[in-house]
């Protein structure tokens, strides 16, 4: 909301605070000013000049030689190029030593060899608001009024010498949309009283022609006044700067006056032309399905029955609160007009603006239903009055009221001790009352319950409870004279959940293995499973859509971390980063309703690695990633959050290298749980996406929890007795998986085996074709006594028969 | 003989002298003082003298002897040290060039923000709750007090998935979940009265702007709530200014100005001392020397009767702040999209752990 310093000097004291003092107070109490705009851009010894004669030019077709008097005394001679300067006209001369906008001073100067003494002035070279004026004004010069004054200094006499506050309102203070409402705001502030006259009584001579009848419950309050034999012409110069420092464009001296009206009192105001409304009669009616109506701006309208709309017997005239009808219209040629000044329901207002694609003035105000309802009548009589000194015409009889549901102030009980109670304050009694009364509220002079009766007035219906007088008296109290405490009571130290603990584990164990911490996006779109092969899935296609996304690319909520994390590699990869190694803890989202929740929602820790990995001396090169690397990182965070005897298992995996990828399983109440997969990606969903060879690792947090859920450490004694190590090494087919040999060593080993490793690995060139070579180390002890060498070997060649039988190991020596 | 002897032993000294390494040392014990040696061989040759001369030549022997082992170990002693010395010149390296480190990783800035403020609340007795991100209208609307045709929905334009479930536009109604979920624990209990709250609640929030260098579709949010009996405004300003100086600097100070929140009232934006300028007035602070950090408020009686709360009993107060807004001021990111472009450049200046 702009308001202008000037403007708004004529309803309250202000003359002692500069625009910007004002400002900082309206901030404080809650209505931020942050932006002030000068009217006068830096225009100075601009004065009126009357064009006595022009002539053209000897030396140039397009220039005018101009004899101008601009009450200097001497006429001065000033050439001028605009194509519509004529002897007779009022414009604005910049005399020699003048300034315009952009530090532009006028000096005395040759054109084409004719002498000019100052040039005469466009809007625009004024530093104008030029969008707001109409095409004629901003042509050529800026042709002024005939009744202009010569001589008179341009900036007073365009009332430019003023600032422009803008006026940031939250949606609970559309009181202030308007000058009364701001002023009564900056009473409260400066605590001192209102000059502005709030009511209008005048009626005129006779009985109104009019009819109103009120159809819909949309509209609670509907009063008509008939203005006759109005010429509609330019609105006086006040009347424009006044718009126009608002930033509204000046259209007639009619439409300008029911605009003026809204600004001042708040109260939105249609006029419609008296002639073309059929049989005088105004009908308030919701809209038939498939109505057509052509609106203000020549814009053929379909409307259907939730809307509200103005008619006559005959034709929808107006859509209510939203904008007037093209058959209605005030032009040049009305005589008589009828002015409209009605409560509208905002919810109706805004449904109707938005499905119309329109947003008015009017219709702002209306759809925040902060219209003051005891304003109606008064702002109706006011705009009338205001249009028979302006055009001539002449009121006639009264305001037509029809009133469906009547307004009263709000009123509200107060207890001062729990003003105190909600703010940590100790404000006294009288100083609360003193507050309610700056906002000009009514206190009762007596208590009921210990409680003060407070009359709100009608321009504030956002007092609903007593809160809400509360926060008055806080705002005009001052915010800054709260006092800083803590909360009382009984309380301990908070605490993280299991998971969130397990989050912060996680990143911590992973960050330490080198990681990179990623947080990417949740909206996706299916289209991007198909490049990692991830679209045969219907887990995984099966998204959550967005009703209404901004772009087609994040349309749709993430299954799967992979194509968020791919992502980022390639983005990096694309600025020369090629050694990448980063995991997220993020969330994916499947449609199926979780408990409730409206949809599932499930964190999953996921990596992703690519190109070399690990710590590097200087010269020694890096260390390509390969599936043991990103197993290993696993297994490190695994250890980290304390999960342990966790088994990789060969699986397939949609998007993963068949031959690469295991399932991350625990055995866990005599069932496997899947703690998640661990892979590197498919060849052909590399060469999609123009990867090298990456990796991808992901676990997920409710599993992750459950696995953790019994694990109490209980620290076993420190061995008493000494332990007997015997390493094996051994020859198995190339398929036979290391760690089924492991368990196969730790059964036969039994109670004597403490821990068995794998410590060598090799197959190739050295080893029969289709077969492998593993060394494994195996420590015995007992707990109880030192064990024999005779012992040990019995119980170790009984690990050996079984990796024989089991597995067809050969021994090596 | 005596001769011969004192002709060794200066023979035998002035080779001494002359070595360098502790390999001619050892050859030169075994040529003069070895079993095979010369000394030896002299003493071989004792067997010709007569009975007067043989302990004379032997006592000479001895003394011989003993000169050139003393001489030998004197040589050995000085032979070790010079090697020693040698060999730790050889050894020493370059410390200046770089270490064989174990790489660190990264944490996300936004995630240190959110780490650091979740402590400092924790130590105030807060527990950190987590909420969905697909929310119910009512939840997110309705329960803080914005019902349909709000004027307040203005101000957030929703990311919606039916008429009744949308993406969360703020952690907010989270506070309606916890009260609920305390209220009917209390219920279930066959209380009268629910426990009071003290929460945070850090989050993704989805607002249907576009992307640009101030605005996210989206970004996180903190949401703190406590209720309790008792609960003043002057509380609210007091655990802010905690914080405040916890998370800014021990010399900020705070201030509340009047705002506007459905569900809270009073309402208030806080501002905190301008960073850059320590509140004398700069361009960041638009001459104000206060940056808007957070809006807060007393908990409205709405919020807190829809869900089962006696707001008479009751009071509370809730903040809400921006993570984004938080990390870009503290580590000068002047474009909130580097949070979600994981650029590893960027990311790798946050490695330290503290
Ligand atoms: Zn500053």
């Amino acid at each position: 909301m702009k308001i202008s310093y000037n403007w708004l000097r004529e309803y309250i004291e202000i003359d002692d605070l500069t625009p910007q003092e004002l400002g900082a107070r309206l901030t404080e109490g809650g209505i931020p000013v942050e932006v002030f705009t000068e009217l006068n851009q830096g225009v100075t010894g601009v004065v009126v000049g009357h064009v006595v004669e022009t002539r053209q030019h000897e030396n140039a077709d397009k220039l005018r030689v101009c004899t101008i008097n601009a009450g200097t005394g001497d006429h001065l001679q000033i050439v001028c190029g605009a194509p519509n300067v004529a002897p007779g006209q009022k414009v604005p001369v910049a005399v020699v030593g003048a300034e315009l906008p952009g530090d532009f001073k006028i000096k005395k100067a040759k054109l084409r060899g004719v002498e000019s003494q100052g040039m005469l002035c466009s809007a625009k070279e004024l530093g104008m608001d030029v969008k707001l004026l109409p095409k004629e004004q901003t042509e050529g010069l800026y042709i002024l009024p005939e009744d202009a004054p010569v001589g008179h200094d341009i900036a007073d006499y365009l009332l430019m010498n003023d600032t422009v506050l803008e006026l940031e309102l939250t949606p609970n203070r559309s009181d202030a949309l308007n000058y009364r409402g701001v002023a009564y705001e900056v009473a409260a502030i400066l605590d001192r009283p209102m000059k502005m006259k709030e009511e209008y009584t005048a009626h005129g001579n006779g009985s109104s022609p009019v009819t109103v009848k009120i159809e819909s419950d949309n509209c609670t309050k509907y009063a008509a006044q008939v203005v006759q034999n109005v010429t509609v012409s330019e609105s006086p110069l006040w009347l424009q700067a006044k718009l126009l420092a608002v930033g509204v464009r000046p259209i007639n001296n009619v439409v300008d006056v029911t605009n003026f009206v809204m600004f001042e009192l708040g109260q939105p105001l249609h006029a419609f032309d008296l002639s073309k409304v059929a049989q005088d009669t105004i009908i308030v009616r919701q809209a038939q399905d498939g109505e057509t109506h052509v609106t203000l701006d020549g814009v053929e309208r379909t409307l259907d029955a939730s809307m509200l709309v103005i008619a006559d017997p005959e034709k929808v005239i107006g859509l209510a609160g939203v904008m007037g009808g093209e058959n209605s219209e005030v032009d040049a040629a009305t005589k008589n007009i009828v002015l409209e000044s009605a409560y509208f329901d905002p919810g109706t207002t805004r449904k109707t603006g938005k499905a119309l694609g329109l947003f008015s003035e009017a219709q702002k105000r209306f759809e925040k239903g902060m219209i003051d309802q005891g304003m109606i009548t008064n702002a109706l009589l006011r705009a009338a009055e205001l249009i028979a000194e302006l055009a001539g015409g002449e009121v006639v009889g009264g305001p037509v009221e029809v009133v469906k549901k009547g307004a009263e102030p709000h009123v509200l009980d107060l207890r001062h001790e729990r003003v105190n109670e909600v703010l940590g304050t100790s404000i006294t009694e009288d100083e609360m009352v003193a507050v309610l009364k700056r906002l000009g509220f009514e206190v009762s002079g007596f208590k009921v319950d210990g409680a003060h009766r407070i009359t709100v007035p009608t321009r504030r219906p956002d007092m609903v409870r007593e809160v809400d007088l509360i926060e008055e008296v806080a705002r005009i109290y001052g915010y800054d004279k709260i006092p800083s405490t803590l909360p009382s009571g009984n309380y301990v130290q908070g605490q993280l959940t299991p998971e969130q603990r397990l989050r912060r584990t996680a990143r911590e164990v992973l960050i330490n293995a080198g990681l990179n911490e990623v947080v990417t996006y949740s909206f996706t779109n299916v289209g991007l499973l198909e490049p990692l092969g991830l679209h045969t899935e219907a887990t995984l296609t099966n998204q959550v859509k967005l009703f209404n996304p901004m772009s087609e690319d994040r349309s749709a909520l993430r299954t799967h971390l992979l194509p968020s994390l791919v992502e980022v590699v390639q983005y990096n990869r694309n600025r020369r980063t090629n050694d990448l190694a980063l995991f997220e803890i993020g969330r994916v989202f499947s449609p199926e309703p979780g408990v409730d929740t409206p949809v599932t929602e499930r964190v999953r820790i996921a990596g992703i690695m690519t190109g070399n990995y690990g710590a590097l001396g200087v010269g020694e090169k890096g260390r390509p990633v390969d599936f043991f690397a990103v197993k290993g990182v696993v297994e490190t965070l695994l250890d980290g959050i304390g999960i342990t005897d966790v088994l990789f298992v060969r699986a397939a995996q949609a998007g993963l290298h068949p031959g690469r990828t295991a399932k991350i399983v625990k055995r866990h109440e005599g069932e496997l749980l899947e703690l998640g997969v661990i892979g590197g990606l498919h060849p052909e969903a590399e060469e999609a996406c123009d990867l090298s060879p990456t990796y991808y690792f992901e676990l997920h947090m409710e599993a992750l929890l459950t696995a953790k859920e019994r694990s109490e450490l209980v620290v076993p004694p420190l061995p008493k007795f000494p332990s007997i190590e015997r390493d094996i090494a051994l020859l198995v087919d190339i398929d036979t998986p290391a760690g089924d040999l492991l368990d196969t060593i730790r059964i036969a080993g039994g109670d004597l085996l403490v821990s068995v490793r794998i410590f060598d690995f090799y197959q190739g060139a050295q080893v029969p074709a289709g077969k492998k070579s593993l060394a494994y180390g195996l420590v015995y002890r007992s707990s109880e006594r030192t064990l024999t060498d005779e012992e040990v070997t019995e119980r170790h060649n009984r690990v050996l028969e079984a990796l024989k039988a089991g597995h067809h190991a050969e021994l090596r020596a | 003989m005596k001769e011969q002897l004192v002709a060794l032993q200066t023979t035998a000294l002035e080779a001494l002298q002359g070595l360098e390494t502790l390999g001619q040392l050892g050859d030169w014990k075994v040529q003069y003082l070895g079993k095979k040696g010369e000394l030896t061989g002299m003493l071989r040759g004792m067997g010709a003298l007569s009975a007067e001369e043989r302990p004379v030549v032997g006592a000479l022997v001895n003394d011989v002897r003993a000169a050139l082992e003393a001489a030998y170990e004197e040589k050995e002693a000085l032979l070790k040290k010079a090697e020693r010395e040698k060999r730790l010149a050889e050894e020493s390296v370059d410390v200046t060039l770089p270490g064989r480190a174990v790489k660190l990783g990264s944490e996300h800035p936004l995630n240190i923000v959110i780490r650091d403020i979740e402590d400092i609340f924790l130590g105030l007795g807060f527990q950190v709750a987590d909420g969905p991100e697909v929310e119910y209208d009512y939840y997110n609307f309705e329960a803080m007090n914005v019902p349909k045709n709000h004027p307040a929905r203005d101000m957030q334009d929703t990311f919606y998935i039916n008429e009744d479930v949308l993406m969360r536009t703020q952690t907010s109604p989270m506070q309606a979940r916890v009260l609920r979920a305390t209220a009917e624990k209390a219920k279930a209990e066959g209380r009268q009265h629910p426990d009071p709250v003290r929460v945070i609640v850090p989050g993704r929030v989805y607002r249907r702007d576009d992307d640009d260098a101030t605005h996210s579709h989206a970004f996180m949010q903190i949401e703190g709530l406590v209720v309790d009996r008792g609960i003043r405004m002057s509380d609210l300003k007091g655990t802010l200014l905690m914080f405040a100086r916890q998370i800014f600097g021990p010399e900020v100070e705070i201030r509340m100005r009047p705002s506007y929140f459905p569900f809270t009232e009073p309402s208030t934006e806080v501002d905190v001392t301008c960073f850059n300028c320590g509140g004398s007035g700069c361009r960041t602070c638009k001459q104000t020397g206060w940056i808007e950090i957070l809006g807060a408020g007393m908990v409205h009686p709405y919020v807190l009767e829809e869900q089962g709360y006696d707001s008479e009993e009751f009071t509370g107060f809730a903040f809400g702040m921006g993570v984004e807004r938080v990390a870009m001021r503290r580590y000068g990111i002047e474009d909130i999209r580097h949070f979600y472009q994981n650029d590893v450049r960027l990311m790798s200046h946050f490695k330290s752990r503290m």
